[in-house]
């Protein structure tokens, strides 16, 4: 039960710092309204996605060095394939990105169960081969993407019964975010296969012992990780119109997006909603940053410093929680 | 059942062949430097000359220094991501300060943010316990926002690459590259420390067992804070010497040296878990490294396709060598 209350309490904490935020960014800028709080989510999409992808992943004990990589295979392959192609045929294309996205994932969790190399070497030498893929698909940033994809992340969702103001403040991304992520992880966190997930990583032998498929389910969370990444490379493509084959900053991001949500490195513990409340935290610390007009390298200092920051502190309070003399 | 116990059991070869593998593992790994040398001179008869080996050498030291920093961390458990940008930072402020600067002042000045990083890892590691990985992924990102920032202050007036530096990277003296003056007593240093001297039987001890050494009075903070520092210090040299090699100063310089040199420690047979490995078996994985891509270059093979096989043969090799070792 206390355990319950530290992980909540770790969420709402996170959340009262994310309206902390808005606050202070109201006051740095008192201009800041729905429109940018719109842009605010199309920037989060992405990141969201890669930190959904590597959340899953965490919670099952591992981690997945290839989250990037796979961003940008998935995203030049979108963007390629929607090339010169009718509106109608990214219907087919989204299915197919997606698909490749799974089956890329279960690709990283069958070399990791078949092989038993450590987790961490497997997905860095499948971050190799990703890379080569998507230089293999598309050697440039270049590619199109449909105008109805492209669209579906700009502008508001109407909801009826809202007044225009409040519309105004769901814009589609954040929607699209929450729905995909709604659809995956709330039947996964409420069927046997989450409970799974959550038992391996939190005592793989014991759950072997209660006769949780280990194997079986370690491949599952690192398809459905594919699936987020694939997920947040279709986003990148519609949100920039184009693939580019060098993958973005999204593994520390992801990484730390998840400790700063309260997920355990060691597997076992936290949610997603936390990693994903994270996330729009640190874009919004960048917001904020470029509001004050601050050169955007010296932005990129100050992330880091407190991307660590908040890790040390993060690693600090659960060392200080831990009953004397436990390992970590 | 003693009857069992006491018969010996007949053994057959492969059996044998696998527990001497085991007993040695470096042989396995030469035997695989050996094969793919012999595919080369088989695929270009005759381009396995003194020019050659000069050349791969020189290509090789670098990367089996950086690779040396993994060693030494990943036997405590830990990694050293950041050693790509403190070896571009030195090797850049090295380049830019050279100009007005005495050297010794521009050396110390290069050595400063290796310094500081290492002892930020360390604090970050061995103190607030935060993951390795994550910390030095995080320093390394701030290192490159002060490196981008650094470079505005100095674009003005230019930057050179000192003449030693120049003849310590290109130089070869009868057959031997200059750099070798460098790389053997480092590597010797390496090599005696991990075996001979306390610290680096402090290594072993938290690598595999991190409560006993602690309890048995290691200082686990102390030992992991000078570890990063002298990895950092061991990263900021190389970047020195590679300047001297590529002669080209730029931001990512030995960016596409940190995941290589991971795969060589790897497959030099180091645990990434800790407690487990050395040195010799490194840098002949960074020699198969050099190898490999010179052999990859010479199929000219698109930088995809190469990327693509360069992550499949760390995940074979690794799992091979995983193979081997089970069976002691």
């Amino acid at each position: 039960m206390s355990r319950f209350i530290r992980n909540q309490g770790w969420v709402a904490g996170l959340f009262a710092l994310l309206i902390f935020l808005f606050v202070i960014t109201k006051l740095i800028q008192p201009g800041y309204g729905s429109g940018d709080f719109g842009s605010l989510a199309r920037a989060v999409l992405p990141y969201a996605f890669a930190v959904a992808a590597q959340t899953v992943v965490v919670i099952a004990g591992g981690i997945d060095l290839s989250v990037a990589a796979m961003m940008a295979l998935t995203s030049v392959t979108a963007a390629s394939m929607m090339n010169g192609a009718t509106e109608e045929y990214a219907l087919f294309v989204v299915p197919f990105v997606l698909a490749m996205g799974l089956v890329l994932g279960a690709l990283n969790g069958v070399l990791i169960v078949v092989t038993r190399v450590p987790d961490i070497v497997v997905t860095l030498a499948m971050l190799f081969v990703l890379q080569g893929a998507a230089l293999l698909v598309l050697g440039a940033p270049g590619g199109a993407a449909a105008e109805w994809l492209k669209a579906s992340v700009i502008g508001t969702v109407p909801v009826p019964g809202l007044p225009d103001w409040a519309d105004a403040w769901v814009p589609k991304a954040l929607v699209l975010l929450v729905v995909c992520l709604c659809v995956v992880w709330i039947p996964l966190r409420r069927s046997r296969l989450g409970l799974s997930i959550y038992a391996i990583g939190s005592n793989e032998l014991a759950a072997f012992r209660s006769g949780v498929p280990v194997a079986r389910t370690r491949i599952i969370a690192y398809a459905l990780s594919g699936l987020f990444a694939a997920l947040g490379g279709l986003s990148l493509t519609i949100s920039t119109g184009i693939g580019a084959p060098i993958p973005g900053p999204y593994l520390l991001a992801s990484v730390a997006a998840v400790v700063l949500g309260g997920v355990a490195l060691g597997g076992g513990k936290g949610g997603l909603l936390g990693p994903i409340i994270a996330v729009f935290v640190l874009r919004l610390v960048r917001t904020d940053l470029t509001l004050q007009a601050i050169d955007p390298n010296v932005t990129a200092i100050i992330e880091g410093a407190i991307m660590v920051a908040v890790v040390m502190f993060g690693a600090f309070i659960t060392m200080r929680s831990r009953p004397a003399g436990a390992t970590p | 059942m003693t009857d069992i116990a006491t018969m010996p059991r007949p053994v057959s070869f492969g059996r044998r062949l696998k527990r001497f593998m085991a007993d040695r593992p470096l042989i396995p790994l030469i035997i695989l430097l050996i094969v793919l040398v012999v595919i080369l001179q088989i695929l270009r008869p005759g381009i396995v000359n003194e020019r050659w080996l000069a050349n791969t050498a020189k290509f090789a030291i670098p990367l089996a220094i950086l690779a040396g920093c993994q060693t030494m961390t990943m036997l405590t458990g830990g990694i050293d991501l950041s050693v790509g940008t403190v070896a571009t930072m030195s090797a850049f402020i090295m380049a830019t300060q050279i100009v007005n600067q005495d050297p010794t002042v521009a050396f110390l000045l290069a050595m400063l943010p290796a310094v500081l990083i290492g002892l930020v890892n360390g604090i970050g590691v061995g103190v607030f316990r935060v993951h390795p990985l994550i910390m030095t992924l995080g320093t390394s990102l701030i290192g490159t926002g002060f490196l981008q920032v650094y470079q505005r202050t100095v674009i003005a007036s230019g930057a050179k690459i000192p003449d030693f530096l120049n003849w310590l990277g290109t130089g070869v003296t009868y057959g031997f590259p200059n750099a070798l003056l460098l790389f053997v007593p480092v590597a010797v240093l390496i090599v005696l420390m991990l075996n001979r001297t306390g610290f680096g039987r402090l290594l072993y001890a938290v690598g595999d067992n991190e409560r006993a050494a602690r309890l048995s009075g290691v200082r686990y903070w102390q030992v992991i804070t000078a570890l990063y520092i002298l990895s950092s210090l061991l990263a900021g040299i190389t970047g020195l010497l590679y300047i001297g090699l590529i002669k080209a100063p730029s931001l990512s310089l030995a960016e596409p040296l940190v995941l290589p040199s991971v795969a060589a420690a790897v497959i030099g047979g180091t645990s990434i878990f800790g407690g487990r490995g050395g040195y010799t078996g490194t840098i002949i994985g960074a020699l198969i490294l050099t190898v490999l891509t010179t052999l990859l270059t010479i199929l000219q093979m698109p930088e995809g396709g190469r990327r693509i096989l360069f992550g499949f043969i760390v995940l074979f090799v690794t799992a091979a060598y995983l193979r081997i070792i089970e069976d002691r």
